[in-house]
């Protein structure tokens, strides 16, 4: 499959020739896509699409939650299932909806957002481009690799018009699928087994994108191109995708373990025949865990970059940064049960998972110090992609203080499954993993595009978008301090005043959002012409050395890397 | 033109990166089968450390009795298709090493046969290691006739070695319940 690729490139195209002859046009030239470039650029599409439908679901829950009471989901549940929305079984159908949603929205956030747009997108257009490669080493399972996703994502929504539990479609028992709420007793009707199906499909679209990345980055890098020598971005698509290989096949077993627990009577889950629902949580967390790694290393390598081009300084130590993430990567598959701590660990593995889990501070900080240090003493310029990045780095900061906090099991006992838990990972993963999407799509948006936004817009949509998710993340600390549990429709009327905030940051966001589409529309239709490296001397990857955007087929010369070149 | 090195060449190339594809795609199918290998190792550590509450089985106590008291409480829990009625048996507060006999009593509601299987825990769950059960219901599945009524015994003691447990220093009760499942077999 690559031979034909390579061939293409051994006859001897220069890479300033545009077109090949061979380039596929119209609906083939995505459809049938071998490109990496193209292939990167319709997985960032999909995540868009996706992060709309799932930024809704969070609208209306946040709706809902604006008041104490339950104001909107008995309706949407009396218009959907034709009940008399005075009744009490809309009111309880209103419930369950509530669930589906808040599942819905973390599943489509977690796998079919995030992932797509960085292991997807950033990583399939530029981790060949910063290695010197002219495409990646398996094209055509890179296009079966995206293919899979929407089909996924179309069992997902499918699962939401299908009978889950109590006559309500969808699974509503959170995304981290407990039994006994996802086998038969919780949720009898079919929605739970398109959910698993739908994992399924994404688990395999992403191991099969991991196997193509690693082989790239292992067998692909130009002459010169060391393993020490790469961009830190690449660093981190290695590092991810190593999780990914090793985490995700985790995650398929125990799902595949529960399909038969629903539909072929095996008991591995449930006690009455022996098994454990316990070990559901130890697998699924043995996933879970480098799974949130999973969403922010590419974000550590993205945002590495900006600091460095616009700092115009070479990033800061080097090889702590790249290590930094493969220690993270290890220590992540060790510390799972941080999540487990009140199911009745004994007290010596609790202290244990405490020790572990607080040791991921030391690797995470090593990159925060770095970073800083990158920028103290360079000549700084606060373009969009910087400020993003600076963004990036505060909040993440602030969501990795609460994770220490979390660490601890006393501590945790108090706050598991409260509002100061979604704080954090939303600090992390909606603040930290998305801001450094947008660092990365500003940054990287002229080269792909080759046209350049407009920078007022760009100032406007962050500063809107930091106050707004501000507001909302901020206040669930304190309303998780104070003891309001996570998933539920309604509160008691103590909580009003800091959800009424929360809400009201939505909104805010909202406008962000707006923002954002009309600069991408805005600069999409001005064609402002970028040029090859619209960042000066501080932007030193190879991606820079191409046109904006680089020819379809790039590198048939293969650049040679010298020991002068920086990171 | 072409600097490609000659260990990248087309073939070569092809070659190398469908080895380390095969190699990566191994390692994701090892994983797969890890997960379905803890399942047995799993129960395997619960048995042996007693994680999760799980008790142990004993034919005697070697080990004598101390003088420190263990209140045990007796729970139980019916599944609710199966038509049986259980009273557990009555609290009792004995030295740690005694060997007690006590009796649950259960009635087959329906004017059916029904074969019936009891799982069972501890809380404190750590106390669960330390939870010796020399005879009990629970190792067989039981059969009620329509109608009848019988004692189901559990012969238990609780290991000394607990009082050595730091974690357990403060434990004045332990609690063993059972939850009666309707057999699998039933019916067939």
């Amino acid at each position: 499959m690559s031979e034909a690729h390579l061939e293409a490139h051994a006859t001897g195209h220069d890479y300033a020739s545009q077109h090949d002859h061979h380039t596929p046009t119209g609906w083939r030239r995505w459809v049938l896509s071998t490109n990496h470039k193209d292939i990167g650029i319709m997985y960032l599409v999909f995540s868009i699409i996706t992060g709309i439908i799932g930024g809704l679901l969070s609208g209306v829950m946040r709706l809902e939650l604006q008041e104490p009471g339950i104001q909107i989901f008995h309706g949407l549940a009396a218009m959907v299932y034709g009940l008399d929305a005075s009744t009490v079984s809309a009111v309880d159908a209103g419930k369950q909806m509530y669930n589906v949603f808040t599942t819905a929205h973390a599943l489509i956030m977690v796998f079919f957002v995030v992932m797509p747009a960085t292991m997807g997108g950033f990583a399939n257009y530029f981790a060949p481009l910063m290695v010197g490669a002219p495409d990646t080493a398996f094209p055509r399972i890179n296009n079966i690799a995206f293919w899979l996703l929407p089909a996924a994502f179309i069992l997902l929504l499918m699962s939401l018009f299908f009978e889950g539990a109590g006559g309500v479609g969808g699974f509503g028992g959170g995304w981290t699928i407990y039994p006994p709420l996802s086998t038969t007793v919780g949720h009898p009707g079919p929605a739970m087994d398109f959910a698993i199906l739908s994992l399924h499909v994404a688990g395999v679209s992403s191991i099969l994108g991991a196997i193509n990345l690693i082989t790239t980055i292992f067998n692909m890098r130009a002459p010169g191109m060391t393993i020490h020598k790469m961009p830190l971005f690449a660093w981190s698509v290695l590092v991810t995708a190593f999780l990914l290989l090793l985490a995700l096949p985790v995650l398929a077993g125990a799902i595949t373990m529960l399909l038969t627990d629903r539909n072929f009577g095996t008991k591995f889950f449930s006690p009455e025949g022996g098994g454990d629902p316990i070990l559901f949580q130890h697998l699924f967390w043995f996933f879970g865990h480098p799974e949130v790694y999973i969403m922010i290393l590419p974000g550590f390598g993205i945002v590495s970059h900006i600091v460095a081009t616009f700092s115009r300084k070479p990033v800061f130590g080097y090889m702590a940064m790249a290590y930094a993430m493969v220690a993270i990567g290890f220590v992540g598959f060790v510390v799972w049960a941080h999540h487990m701590y009140t199911t009745g660990l004994s007290l010596d593995v609790q202290r244990y998972f405490v020790a572990a889990t607080m040791v991921i501070a030391v690797p995470t900080g090593v990159k925060i110090f770095s970073w800083i240090a990158t920028m103290w003493g360079g000549s700084i310029t606060f373009r969009i992609p910087m400020l993003w990045a600076i963004g990036f780095i505060f909040l993440f900061t602030v969501g990795g203080v609460t994770g220490v906090v979390l660490a601890n099991a006393g501590a945790d006992r108090a706050l598991h499954d409260t509002y100061y838990v979604v704080a954090h990972f939303h600090y992390v993963l909606s603040l930290g993993a998305v801001f450094s999407i947008f660092a990365g799509w500003y940054y990287w948006y002229p080269k792909m595009f080759g046209y350049m936004y407009n920078e007022f817009l760009g100032k406007l949509h962050f500063w809107t978008m930091f106050v707004g998710v501000n507001l909302i993340f901020f206040p669930q600390h304190f309303l998780g301090l104070s003891g309001m549990p996570r998933r539920y429709i309604d509160y008691p009327d103590a909580f009003a005043l800091w959800n009424r905030v929360s809400s009201i940051g939505y909104y805010v966001t909202f406008v962000a959002m707006i923002i954002f589409f009309y600069a991408t529309w805005e600069a999409s239709r001005k064609k402002r012409p970028a040029g090859d490296n619209p960042w000066g001397d501080g932007a030193t990857t190879l991606e820079w050395t191409l046109s904006s955007p680089p020819p379809f087929h790039q590198f048939s010369t293969l650049p040679r890397i010298d020991s002068t070149n920086a990171h | 033109m072409t600097t490609i090195a000659p260990e990248n060449t087309p073939n070569t190339a092809g070659k190398r990166n469908r080895r380390v594809g095969v190699m990566l795609a191994g390692m994701a199918a090892g994983m797969v089968g890890l997960a379905f290998a803890s399942v047995p190792l799993y129960q395997l550590f619960c048995q042996v450390t007693g994680y999760g509450g799980t008790t142990q089985t004993a034919d005697a106590n070697p080990k004598g009795v101390i003088a420190r008291e263990m209140k045990v409480l007796f729970d139980v829990n019916v599944e609710s298709s199966l038509p049986w009625t259980v009273r557990p048996a009555a609290p009792i507060t004995d030295k740690i090493g005694q060997v007690d006999t006590v009796n649950y009593v259960a009635t087959n509601n329906s004017d059916k046969p029904i074969t019936g299987q009891a799982i069972f825990n501890v809380v404190p769950e750590k106390a669960g290691v330390y939870f010796n059960k020399i005879e009990c219901f629970c190792f067989t599945e039981q059969t009620l006739q329509p109608g009848e009524t019988v004692d189901m015994p559990i012969v238990f003691f609780v290991d000394p070695d607990l009082d050595e447990n730091h974690e357990l220093n403060t434990i004045k009760e332990i609690t063993l319940s059972y939850t009666f499942y309707a057999s699998d077999s039933e019916g067939s």
